[in-house]
């Protein structure tokens, strides 16, 4: 069963966050806010492992 | 007492009649007693009666109330309906539906079919008016009794206290012709959400309310829309927040917008209000006229145990929950379909008194399943926080481009029956390969048969029934019936029942539940699982 990592795993981690940060210019809070739903719920089906998801909540809400 | 009824009469079934037990000089007494004559308190009478039950039903009006209510009867529902001899007639009155379309504004995001499948005599769903499903039901009991089974439905009694014991309930009931009392062995209280009963035990009924109201305007009016389930969120006519349209026999359309939390009840139902909403929907041009309509508000709770000593709950007495999956009355049923084998088998001194106890697990779980089913809907339909409604608008915007979202649009998840996992009853799975489906604590699937019938028509309820597909089956003990058909010449039976397997023997009980399934079994493993579905110690 895969497990939730929190070590690094992103080869250029300035670049990821870089255009996360970048795809948020312009917007204001609420479709900032919209957008962050949408890509959450994105990234959940790329995970596609419930089990992963409930962990990556709970080190979320640590 | 003057008799007021609290509601106006759709069908006037069970005309008040003095009864003998008036006239008694001490108490009469009655096996069971039914509180409720709905469409859960009948069905079980019925369930009963069938079975050889002496039954008593009471009930404080002399008919179905107007309106239409539960229109959307499941595929389960009717399997029972049919083992109670009223299916086929609930069949040709109603709407019969398999699918659903979902639309955000104008664009279609989810589309379902709850019938991917052949081989069953009954589909998904049929739409049906409250009021003709219980006229079906009460015209069934009418038929049974005539051929002799034990039933009897008296209007105008309304029960106004009771005094409950260890082996038995007192009751109280008043008439147009004055009060009488009655003994009975088993109360069965099917008095509806409200439940008279459960609030004169002091029982408590715990769970959510929803902040939303809920406009049901149900139109007459020729239209060729197709008979699916229809349900816009924000639709694009601004009529209400959510707004769903589904066809009902005789021309009637179920239309239901919803309203949110702070309104004005009585200016909401001025016709002239809704219709202005209906023919934002509708468009001005289309003839219609208004049939019923109500607000409607809800709850999601259920008791914490429905069985109290002698006194038993079902239906919305015992749960309730909000409309969105039809999970009501279908669920009631149910309830009635789990108890009526029970109750019959320990009155017959077949199964300790302690096999009741199961339905209070077996029904429970259901009603656990129903209540976070249709919790889920109603939180994506009204969200109660910014960020629930964040989360759903988000899945609503990606619905229309992104597939992946789809599955995450719930406007309702349609009544299905529950597996009964973990039941007391269920011997574990001895059958490899078996298909999940059919795995033990499962209600049967129907199946094609070679012969042009269908499965569940041969499990009648009378009993236990044994499957046999391929298998040798062992020395049966008394009572217990063996159906054995050939697996490899319905391919239906072969992908429900056998999956992997080459052999199967299923005990089957008598609401067509899996009570165990083997690849093999011999005399001592049979009786044992019977036992086990019987309430026996494991």
């Amino acid at each position: 069963m895969a497990h939730l990592t929190l070590d690094p795993n992103l080869a250029a981690a300035d670049d990821a966050y870089a255009a996360l940060i970048d795809a948020h210019e312009g917007l204001t809070r609420e479709e900032s806010d919209a957008m962050n739903a949408r890509l959450i719920l994105i990234l959940m089906n790329q995970i596609g492992d419930v089990q992963v998801i409930r962990e990556a909540l709970e080190a979320a809400r640590r | 007492m003057t008799w007021q009824d609290r509601y106006p009469l759709a069908f006037r079934l069970y005309p008040y009649a003095r009864s003998a037990d008036q006239d008694a000089g001490t108490p009469a007494h009655h096996p069971v007693t039914i509180v409720g004559g709905g469409p859960v308190g009948v069905a079980t009478a019925l369930d009963l009666a069938l079975r050889g039950v002496p039954v008593l039903v009471l009930d404080d009006h002399e008919g179905v109330g107007q309106g239409s209510r539960a229109i959307c009867f499941a595929k389960r529902t009717l399997e029972i309906a049919h083992r109670l001899g009223f299916g086929a007639e609930l069949l040709a009155k109603g709407v019969v539906w398999n699918r659903g379309r979902v639309f955000h504004d104008r664009d279609e995001v989810f589309g379902f079919d709850l019938l991917p499948e052949d081989g069953h005599c009954y589909p998904a769903f049929i739409n049906l008016q409250q009021p003709w499903f219980e006229r079906f039901l009460v015209e069934a009991v009418e038929r049974a009794r005539a051929q002799g089974a034990p039933i009897e439905i008296r209007g105008r009694n309304c029960v106004t206290s009771m005094e409950a014991r260890d082996d038995g309930v007192t009751l109280e009931i008043e008439t147009p012709d004055g009060a009488y009392r009655i003994t009975t062995d088993w109360l069965i209280a099917c008095d509806g959400a409200k439940s008279p009963t459960r609030v004169r035990m002091g029982l408590g009924f715990d769970g959510r309310v929803f902040e939303d109201n809920f406009l049901i305007a149900d139109v007459k009016m020729t239209a060729d829309f197709p008979p699916e389930r229809w349900f816009w969120f924000e639709p694009w006519f601004k009529s209400g927040a959510s707004a769903l349209l589904h066809k009902q026999p005789d021309d009637i359309w179920r239309i239901d917008f919803q309203l949110g939390w702070d309104i004005d009840r009585k200016a909401e139902l001025d016709p002239a209000r809704i219709r202005k909403r209906i023919e934002l929907m509708l468009g001005p041009d289309v003839d219609y006229e208004l049939d019923w309509t109500s607000i409607y508000t809800f709850q999601c709770r259920r008791m914490e145990r429905f069985r109290h000593g002698r006194v038993i709950f079902a239906g919305d007495a015992a749960h309730q929950v909000s409309p969105f999956g039809a999970r009501g009355a279908n669920s009631g049923v149910q309830d009635a379909d789990n108890l009526g084998w029970k109750l019959a088998a320990v009155l017959r001194r077949d199964a300790p008194e302690s096999l009741l106890d199961s339905y209070d697990a077996e029904r429970i779980h259901a009603a656990d399943e129903n209540i976070r089913n249709s919790t889920r809907s109603t939180d994506f339909i009204t969200p109660k926080t910014p960020q629930s409604r964040l989360f759903r608008d988000a899945v609503l915007h990606l619905a229309t481009h992104a597939p992946f979202a789809r599955p995450m649009v719930n406007s309702g998840r349609l009544s299905v029956p529950a597996v009964y996992d973990g039941s007391p009853l269920n011997t574990p799975d001895a059958l490899p390969g078996g298909p999940a489906r059919t795995r033990p604590g499962a209600p049967c699937p129907d199946a094609a048969l070679a012969d042009g019938g269908f499965l569940l028509d041969h499990l009648d309820g009378s009993g236990f029934t044994l499957l046999v597909l391929g298998a040798t089956p062992p020395t049966l003990p008394q009572g217990l019936r063996a159906l054995v058909l050939d697996a490899g010449a319905s391919p239906n039976l072969r992908a429900r029942y056998l999956g992997q397997a080459e052999r199967a023997l299923y005990l089957i009980r008598p609401d067509q539940h899996v009570a165990a399934r083997w690849a093999a079994c011999d005399a001592e493993k049979l009786a044992r699982a019977l036992d086990r579905a019987l309430g026996g110690t494991p």
